[in-house]
């Protein structure tokens, strides 16, 4: 275990108590009435689902920053995310958003979009094109997905349907359930298990694509790797919040000064640092006095924003 | 262990990069493939490890077809070291050495030491990417290859933007892998090197394989002009040759 990942998980001990205690109203287990109650259902699969969805989101973007060889790359980019959001819109156009619908339409959404990178870029013929068209592919999926979106908005039957869609889209994690747990849970961790088993890939590309296949990499088994892995990491994320950006960005270079810097080593420790940050800047949200509770998805990227410009002129003066 | 390709031929967007090229590659030699820019030499060079599909003919490793062979399996004998010196992440010498164990899956700590040993990067082990010269950047990436024990070492133009003291280096340590029984395939573009340090020469124009054979012969005053359309003659004793230019 390295010394990241102690670091990380210490962190995650200290954090865990404290965000079910903190919130709008502070929890006394003692005093506080129904405090079991609150804790069990309310608090305790927040945090959870706060831990599992930044989780993946860290580690997707790690993975994918590996993949891309590019610090600045997010798991937005492969258009998984917008696609997921679309699918997730379309239930609140048509008012089907009772119980799981709604993520199940957002998975589906998730699964559209990993279906149509793979058929776009899985079947280059020349595999040097292959990362180049791949993200190409996922650009104009993500354009085409968030003009659908757009579009979706702007034809909704009324206001209320409106209001909700763009609500949702700024994702938050209010009001869920063990429900949401229980299916997002298994999702996220079949997705980051899959991304951690392609880290002796990503470490071979470091030194390039012809060198990463003369190393024996498959590039077609780890493109496949690799849409598996976030498509259900960032889609079961955006199907159960709605849109939490910048998490994948920022999480692997907060851990990539703790590690040995190689893709594979960064990959668990940034899942257990993107759930320490969706976890902490959900209480954030919680316990700011606002007249309503700030959104999720806009406070990571109020936080997300200026750190990237930060990034891009620190890489400017050639530190990064 | 004999590589060995056979009416080799890749077009690419129509054009004939490599137009039926046939040979086989002794271990122990060090064999250079030289030719004017364009000529075909990364192209045979990639093809030889399989990194490009030919449209026609084949390359066999101990007469098996290496598409047929597992890539892990083809890449446990075949090192490929590329042209374009790219480290993405500023790994440790260590572990960019280490990535070279990738084919085995194995720590292969012995292996690793050896070839960090064997390029001289003793020194600089746990020394971060970035702060390699060139010439210590060329040799780490070689270590990265030596450190898979492969077979077979393909370069290609391992040597260009070095100066000359890290040249001969890196020649040094491909001669001592070549004397354990290694192949070595190199690109080069300095015919002096090739004809000085190299066991055989191929030259290569128009992706058509015009000469093949001792440097002596294959790097003739004749080849020299039929491939690069350049007067040049030798000067100097046998394995201190210098290539002296008309214009």
């Amino acid at each position: 275990m390295t010394r990241a990942t102690v670091t990380l998980m210490v962190l995650l001990a200290l954090a865990i108590p404290l965000s079910l205690l903190a919130g709008r109203v502070w929890l006394d287990p003692a005093t506080t009435p129904n405090a079991a109650l609150i804790l069990a259902e309310l608090r305790l699969p927040r945090a959870v689902l706060a831990l599992v969805i930044g989780a993946g989101l860290g580690a997707a973007g790690a993975a994918m920053q590996g993949y891309l060889r590019n610090p600045l790359a997010d798991p937005g980019l492969f258009g998984i995310a917008p696609g997921a959001a679309l699918g997730a819109v379309i239930a609140l156009y048509i008012g089907a958003t009772s119980g799981l619908v709604l993520p199940a339409f957002a998975l589906a959404g998730a699964g559209g979009a990993m279906a149509l990178l793979s058929l776009i870029a899985g079947r280059t013929s020349n595999p040097a094109h292959g990362i180049a068209l791949f993200t190409l592919a996922g650009m104009m999926i993500a354009s085409l997905a968030g003009a659908l979106t757009a579009l979706a908005i702007s034809l909704a039957p009324n206001a209320f349907a409106m209001s909700s869609i763009v609500t949702w889209l700024m994702g938050a994690l209010t009001d869920r359930s063990w429900d949401d747990v229980t299916m997002a849970a298994p999702l996220t961790l079949a997705g980051i298990l899959v991304l951690w088993r392609a880290g002796r890939s990503l470490d071979a590309l470091t030194l390039g694509e012809e060198a990463a296949r003369s190393l024996g990499v498959n590039p077609r088994v780890l493109m496949g790797m690799m849409v598996l892995g976030t498509g259900l990491t960032v889609g079961t994320g955006v199907a159960v919040a709605g849109i939490i950006g910048f998490v994948g960005l920022i999480v692997p270079h907060l851990v990539r000064p703790l590690t040995d810097k190689r893709p594979s080593s960064l990959i668990v420790p940034s899942a257990l640092a993107g759930g320490l940050l969706v976890l902490v800047a959900d209480v954030v949200c919680r316990i700011l006095p606002l007249v309503t509770e700030l959104r999720l998805g806009i406070a990571l990227s109020l936080i997300g924003a200026p750190f990237f410009l930060w990034l891009l002129l620190r890489m400017r003066r050639g530190v990064a | 262990m004999i590589l060995a390709c056979k009416n080799l031929s890749v077009r690419r967007a129509g054009k004939r990069v490599l137009g039926d090229v046939s040979c086989e590659f002794l271990p122990g030699d060090i064999t250079a493939i030289c030719g004017p820019n364009g000529a075909g030499k990364s192209t045979l060079l990639s093809a030889l490890g399989n990194l490009i599909a030919p449209d026609t003919g084949e390359v066999t490793l101990s007469d098996k077809p290496l598409p047929a062979m597992h890539p892990l399996t083809r890449a446990r004998n075949i090192g490929y070291l590329p042209q374009s010196a790219e480290i993405a992440w500023d790994v440790s010498v260590a572990n960019l050495v280490a990535l070279g164990r990738l084919p085995h899956r194995d720590e292969g700590k012995a292996e690793i030491n050896q070839a960090i040993v064997a390029c001289a990067l003793d020194a600089f082990r746990e020394r971060p990417v970035s702060t390699l010269s060139g010439g210590e950047k060329a040799r780490a990436l070689l270590a990265r290859v030596l450190a898979g024990t492969p077979q077979w070492v393909l370069a290609d133009e391992p040597l260009a933007a070095l100066d000359i003291a890290h040249q001969l280096s890196l020649l040094a340590v491909l001669k001592g892998e070549a004397e354990s029984g290694c192949g070595v395939v190199l690109v080069l573009h300095d015919l002096a090197l090739a004809m000085n340090h190299a066991d055989r020469v191929l030259v290569l124009h128009e992706g058509n394989l015009v000469a093949d054979g001792a440097p002596e012969d294959a790097l003739s005053p004749e080849n020299i002009a039929q491939a690069w359309g350049v007067k040049a003659r030798w000067l100097g004793e046998p394995g201190q040759r210098a290539l002296i230019t008309d214009f």
